[in-house]
């Protein structure tokens, strides 16, 4: 069997690199507006660093001028100040250590910081099809290791990179003053150091990349190991899927070891060529010294320079090493920040939803049907809608769907699996954008809505429903948005008798100034109508009744106990729009016929998409319509359909197998189709 | 949870509160400043409601207790790798001495090579000149190799640990990942594992050459000039002080940063995961404010350590150089007096001043060693937990499962408090299809997993073909039972590949006719790269139908002997549910099967119903049967024929 780790791993490479590769200049050139902040303290902490070089530098120097002074004339009589001298550059490089380090230390934290908390809201803008493509652990990778390695070169490797280049410069410039002839000797080093840097680079950056990428492999195989554990367990495949992870986890051994690799190479040449310079640098020195061109004090203190300026060369090495990285990082980082959010809210959106607004106010009260009721609230129309997913532009799910539900309707959407019945929902609230044609929303094109405007009016219920860490009060408030001034908006357009909000004012829903949803008894009150509506009252009987913890860091719920917390989140709102996708399919039948009669009170003024698989569930529907073929094919009553649409009763029908069915549908309608 | 775990959160915060959401009256996080001390990560949040943890009995000897465990991970992860280890050493040791005979040779120069040039003999300069460019290139080497050797040591360790975390999670029970969270599984094995990788890459180039350094110094040190010397360690006293206060600052700042950093990540990983849930219910604005406290926590305990280690490190400076100093003014007093030469005192200063230098090195290396072990306690921590349902040590052989499956005298219940199975006798004999009806919360589900073990009863035993599924090696009892349940989870990947999960050794002509079997082959081959289709993140190329129908092809290629079915087909229309079952029919010929569906269909090709009700078997018999004696069977079999209506 191929393996699944391919997969992952395929995936990951057709995650589109949106930025073309850069220089690792240019990539670490893009981390300045995070870094500005963090800039002054750079730079302080660069200039204390330079200076208590300079202190290390000044050290050799003293001890040379001890030596041919105090030591040479035998005359200990000022010794003590030399002593002091030292003493205080001592004090003053492990002090400018200190503040180095003190001056950066938060700076370097809130550049990370504010880069992981960018990266974070960005991915909760881009849409649900980006989220699809990229891998979670491609995601969290750079979330957590890569602004890691970011943090690192902020707070220690860009500063020493530059004070140990000019470490370098100043110790070179020092040695030619001291002894021009063996300065030169020392100083022309640079010229095979910089040709190594270039090489390295050029070697180093790849591999660093690879081996990021790699990290975000690992991490995908370990989320999808633990997510998927009970599949893993029932088919007894831990085994396997742990062999795939060794592997993955090899090739990244691998990469880590040629970096290694390439990595000594360049290393050992930054050690072997001072050395080397030193040794010739020796060379002269001793022969001036025996000349008498040169004191002996000189030379030492020419030594003591020379490797004073040997961290800073040797370290010049793995400096690259984590410039290397960090650009790898960042071009990682930017490649999701410059991802489009293909769906977002329109530029004008504030204008657009009070315009909305006006309209709805304008309109009067709930529940007007009637052709002209275009530009009421709740009015909902697909208008000729394409879609096709990003990697299958060629062959469309919806082609040409058309479809108008009336304020406060109901209709029943069904279809064979795979029909596109869920991929049909997800278009309402924008979580996928239409391909072509359009939605509309009360006579407005949903794109020209503000996202959080449609969404608060639009709530949908998802067949696998997600519940969140969190109270279970909380998980269904959260239907209610979290939003302030959502949530102001939502009060003025209930003042302005938008269909199915005319709840009674105890009702009235408030939102503290800090967003958090308020303990207030308008809250508590909704959310115990939609546990009600949903036939969730098992909540109360849990450990802490409504306060009790579920989700995945709690308690865990049934299917079908998860899938009525989901229902109530979507009608707690008391939304114009509800999308219920095959809402009740984990219910037993009993509880499936309660929440029926339950939801129809809230249904009879709401205008409500629910997808059914069963006759049970389009019951609950005024209309129903058929999918096929990515349209609309018919539209009716059950019975209507029943009785003259084969293809329906082949979807709908209890009857035994009649051996049609297994055949997809063909594609001619046999039905009147028609509109709202 | 590992309640060691739990309680280094305890003792690493101390001033945490500890709350229960519910009657808590503490200020939102969000309205103190964000330097405060925020109790977002131990705490429990209104919002968050209450979880049954308790995070409060500490033991004096628990942090003794961490550290030996992680002392003895660490040791396991090193040992069979003794022959890197000691290269290694080796080639710090010639590192070393290549690196610190350099003074010896400037020294030697200046005394001898130059009166000795000065008298016309060059072989001494010669010697001096060779000797300093030849120790160079051995130290290159030598430090080449080293990167080498350290980086196979590091990347072998961190395979093996890798392999163990992963391994062992997958080996711990269902219900320990229940309470675990994957979000701190996957913290244990990224962030926990990239401080042991700072820890072995760069902590123990500054440990080994480090300690050497220091000890080969003193050594010459001593050697040159016994007075010299002594002043010279003499500064080892008030180092040990430092590093002993380091410690203990360090420790709680480390364990605070791998606690903030596992919130940061299952906070990250829940909003990826209920991505469209999040923004349907325009919950991004929460989730940002909820992000940004455990996101400023963790720059906070991040910064914390740089500050500490901010203070520790120059303060190891400034001993030393107080230190040189000192050396100095007493060296030049000795020179003066005559005792020592100047070339030695040289040599002694760039000693002194070279000893200091590793002990920085040192310095880092405590530094990640804080960092790991408090990441090794956690990762330990993990690796300590026990499964509950463990593959026993001496499995009991089966031969070809016939697939009899008995329950007798099962009790048992996910808390000790609410039993939801009590003294439950049944007897499936290998063969039967059984259909297990009953309301929500009848204890379905839970005889389900039961079966496939997902659990072990609190007391009495499931047995297949009369042996106890608790002393089945795995893969015995995986080949004999499988589990489909509506929770299809689809791992990105191929199409084929996540039906060959099944069976693994399965050839693409036999996924495929798994595939077809159920129906959902035709629709593959649709797809733009048919079988070889990624299906990306959890299938969600695929509709919830889809999914399980992929599911089911999976577990029909697995072909095991008792096959359970927990409302495997609740997403599917009827069509294709009748496809699935006329696949059933087929596929369980000669096979045992439980079957819970809600809706009952099912019933007509099961040959026996069972009803539950609270843990109970209240009924039992074959459908037509049941239906005829009037009882709950034929009263919710009335209601469905009537809900198709």
């Amino acid at each position: 069997m191929s393996s699944l780790t391919t997969g992952a791993a395929a995936s990951a490479a057709t995650v589109p690199t949106v930025a073309p590769r850069l220089s690792t200049v240019r990539s670490l050139r893009r981390l300045v507006p995070y870094a500005r902040p963090a800039a002054p303290a750079m730079a302080a902490s660069m200039l204390a660093a330079g200076v208590a070089t300079g202190c290390g530098l000044a050290f050799p120097l003293v001890i040379g001028a001890i030596i041919d002074g105090p030591i040479t004339h035998r005359d200990t009589s000022h010794l003590i100040w030399w002593g002091a001298l030292l003493l205080a550059l001592g004090i003053g490089e492990a002090g400018l250590f200190f503040v180095r380090r003190i001056i950066i230390a938060r700076p370097a934290m809130l550049v990370e910081a504010r880069m992981r908390q960018d990266l974070y809201e960005k991915l909760q803008r881009l849409p649900v099809a980006f989220h699809d493509r990229w891998p979670a652990g491609q995601l969290l990778s750079r979330a957590i290791s890569d602004l890691g390695t970011i943090r690192r070169f902020v707070s220690f490797a860009f500063i020493f990179l530059i004070v140990n280049i000019m470490t370098f410069a100043i110790g070179a410039t020092l040695l030619i003053v001291l002894s021009w002839q063996l300065g030169l000797v020392v100083a022309a080093l640079a010229i095979p150091l910089v040709l190594l840097a270039v090489i390295f680079e050029f070697k180093y950056r790849s591999l660093s990349r690879r081996a990021q990428d790699q990290v975000g492999d690992l991490a995908t195989m370990v989320e999808e190991s633990v997510l998927g554990i009970r599949i893993l367990k029932a088919f007894g495949q831990s085994g396997h899927f742990s062999r795939q992870f060794l592997r993955q986890a090899g090739a990244l051994r691998d990469t880590e070891l040629t970096k290694a690799r390439v990595l000594s190479w360049l290393w050992s040449a930054m050690v072997a060529l001072p050395e080397i310079a030193l040794g010739i640098a020796l060379l002269m020195g001793v022969k001036q010294v025996a000349n008498g061109d040169m004191s002996a004090g000189m030379l030492v203190a020419f030594f003591g320079v020379a490797m004073t300026l040997r961290w800073p060369v040797d370290s010049i090495g793995w400096l690259l090493a984590i410039s290397n990285e960090t650009a790898a990082a960042s071009e990682r980082f930017f490649e999701v920040m410059d991802s489009t959010e293909a769906i977002s809210s329109p530029a004008d959106s504030a204008v657009s939803q009070s315009a909305s607004l006006m309209q709805a106010g304008s309109e009067q009260g709930p529940s007007g049907r009637g052709p002209a009721s275009n530009g009421k609230a709740g009015h909902l129309a697909f208008r000729d809608v394409y879609f096709a997913f990003d990697d299958d532009p060629d062959s469309p799910v919806l082609r040409g769907l058309s479809l108008t539900l009336e304020p406060g309707e109901t209709v029943a959407l069904v279809g064979r699996v795979g029909s596109g019945k869920t991929t049909f929902t997800s278009l309402v609230n924008r979580l996928h954008d239409v391909t072509g044609g359009s939605i509309e929303l009360g006579g407005v094109d949903i794109r020209n809505l503000g996202l959080a405007e449609l969404r608060r009016r639009v709530a949908v219920a998802f067949e696998e429903p997600i519940l969140f860490s969190a109270s279970v009060r909380e998980n269904v408030a959260i239907g209610l948005g979290s939003d302030p001034t959502a949530t102001a908006r939502y009060d003025v357009s209930r003042r302005n008798g938008t269909p199915g909000l005319d709840a009674p004012s105890d009702d009235a829903v408030t939102v503290v100034a800090d967003g958090a949803i308020s303990a207030d008894d308008a809250v508590d009150a909704a959310v115990a109508r939609a546990i009600r509506v949903a036939q969730a009252e098992f909540v109360y009987d849990l450990p802490h009744g409504l306060a009790t913890r579920i989700g995945e860091q709690g308690l865990s719920l049934s299917g079908g106990q998860r899938q009525r917390l989901a229902l109530a989140r979507a009608i707690v709102s008391r939304p114009e729009v509800l999308v219920l996708d095959d809402p009740l399919s984990a219910l037993d039948i009993h509880t499936e016929a309660a929440v029926e009669q339950a939801l129809a009170s809230v249904l009879a003024d709401t205008t409500a998409l629910v997808v059914a698989h069963r006759a049970s569930t389009v019951l609950l529907a005024d209309r129903v319509a058929l999918l096929e073929d990515g349209r609309i094919t018919t539209i009716g009553t059950h019975s209507m359909l029943m009785a003259t649409v084969p293809a329906y009763r082949d979807l709908l029908s209890s009857s035994e197998y009649t051996g049609t069915s297994s055949t997809r549908s063909g594609g001619n309608p046999t039905g009147p189709r028609l509109e709202g | 949870m590992s309640d060691t775990e739990e309680a280094a959160n305890v003792v690493i915060r101390p001033d945490a509160p500890v709350v229960s959401g519910r009657n808590s009256s503490s200020p939102s996080p969000y309205e103190t400043s964000p330097y405060e001390t925020s109790p977002y990560a131990s705490g429990n949040e209104e919002w968050q409601g209450v979880a049954a943890e308790d995070t409060d009995d500490v033991s004096a000897h628990v942090g003794a207790h961490l550290a030996k465990r992680s002392r003895q991970l660490l040791m396991s992860l090193m040992r069979p790798h003794r022959g890197l280890v000691t290269a290694m050493v080796a080639l710090v040791l010639v590192e070393q001495a290549s690196f610190m005979v350099g003074p010896l040779i400037v020294a030697y120069g200046i005394d001898s090579a130059v009166p000795a040039l000065a008298a016309g003999n060059g072989f001494p300069l010669t010697l001096t000149i060779a000797s300093y460019i030849g120790s160079g290139i051995l130290n290159a080497a030598a430090k080449a190799t080293f990167v080498r050797v350290i980086a196979a040591l590091t990347q072998a360790m961190l395979l093996d640990v890798r392999g163990r975390i992963f391994d062992h999670s997958q080996e711990l029970s269902v219900s320990f990942h229940e309470k675990y969270t994957s979000g701190r599984v996957i913290s244990r094995m990224t962030s926990d594992l990239d401080t042991l990788q700072d820890l072995a890459a760069e902590g123990l180039d500054g440990l080994i050459s480090g300690i050497l350094s220091v000890v080969g110094i003193s050594v010459v040190l001593l050697v040159l000039d016994v007075p010299l010397g002594l002043i010279a360690l003499a500064a080892v006293i008030p180092i040990a002080f430092c590093t002993r206060w380091y410690q203990r600052v360090s420790r709680v700042i480390y364990r605070r940063t791998r606690r903030v950093i596992a919130a940061l990540i299952v906070q990250f990983t829940e909003t990826m995961n209920g991505f469209k849930a999040v923004i349907s219910f325009r919950r991004e604005a929460r989730n940002t404010r909820i992000f940004r406290a455990v996101n400023d926590d963790y720059a906070r305990a991040n910064g914390d350590g740089y500050v500490a280690l901010a203070q520790y490190s120059p303060t190891i400076r400034l001993i030393g150089n107080f230190t040189l100093t000192v050396v100095m003014v007493v060296g030049a007093l000795r020179v003066v007096d005559g005792a020592i030469e100047v070339g030695l005192l040289a040599a002694f200063l760039l000693y002194v001043r070279r000893m200091y230098d590793p002990l920085e090195e040192l310095a880092m290396f405590y530094n990640s060693f804080q960092s790991a072990s408090a990441a090794l306690e956690k990762i330990s921590g993990l690796l300590e937990e026990q499964p509950t349902v463990a593959e026993p040590t001496a499995p009991q052989p089966i031969g070809e499962i016939a697939g009899r499956v008995a329950f007798s005298g099962v009790t048992f219940g996910y808390n000790p408090v609410a039993l939801v199975l009590q003294h439950l006798d049944l007897e499936i004999p290998a063969g039967q299809t059984v259909a297990l009806v009953g309301a929500t919360g009848a204890g379905k589900s839970t005889l389900a997993k039961l079966i496939a073990r997902f659990y072990d009863p609190a007391s009495g035993t499931v047995t297949l073909d009369g042996v106890d599924i608790a002393q089945l090696a795995n893969s015995d009892l995986r080949r004999g039972i499988v589990m489909v349940t509506q929770e299809a989870f689809l791992f990105s990947g191929p199409v084929a590949d996540n039906i060959a999960l099944g069976r693994p050794s399965a050839t693409r002509t036999e996924i495929e006719a798994a595939a077809d079997t159920v129906g959902v082959g035709a629709f593959i081959r649709s797809l733009p790269d048919g079988f070889d289709t990624d299906v990306h993140k959890r299938g969600s190329r695929l509709s919830a139908g889809q999914r399980q129908l992929v599911s089911f092809a999976r577990a029909f290629l697995a072909d095991p002997a008792v096959l359970i079915l927990d409302e495997a087909t609740a997403s599917l229309d009827i069509p294709s549910e009748r496809a699935v079952q006329d696949a059933l029919q087929r596929v369980l010929h000669g096979r045992t099967a439980v079957i819970i569906a809600h809706r009952l269909s099912t019933v007509e090709i099961a040959d026996r119903v069972l009803v539950m009700d609270d843990g109970r078997i209240v009924e039992d018999g074959p459908p037509k049967q049941l239906i005829a004696a009037g009882g709950q069977f034929a009263g919710v079999h009335a209601a469905w024929r009537e809900s198709l209506a």
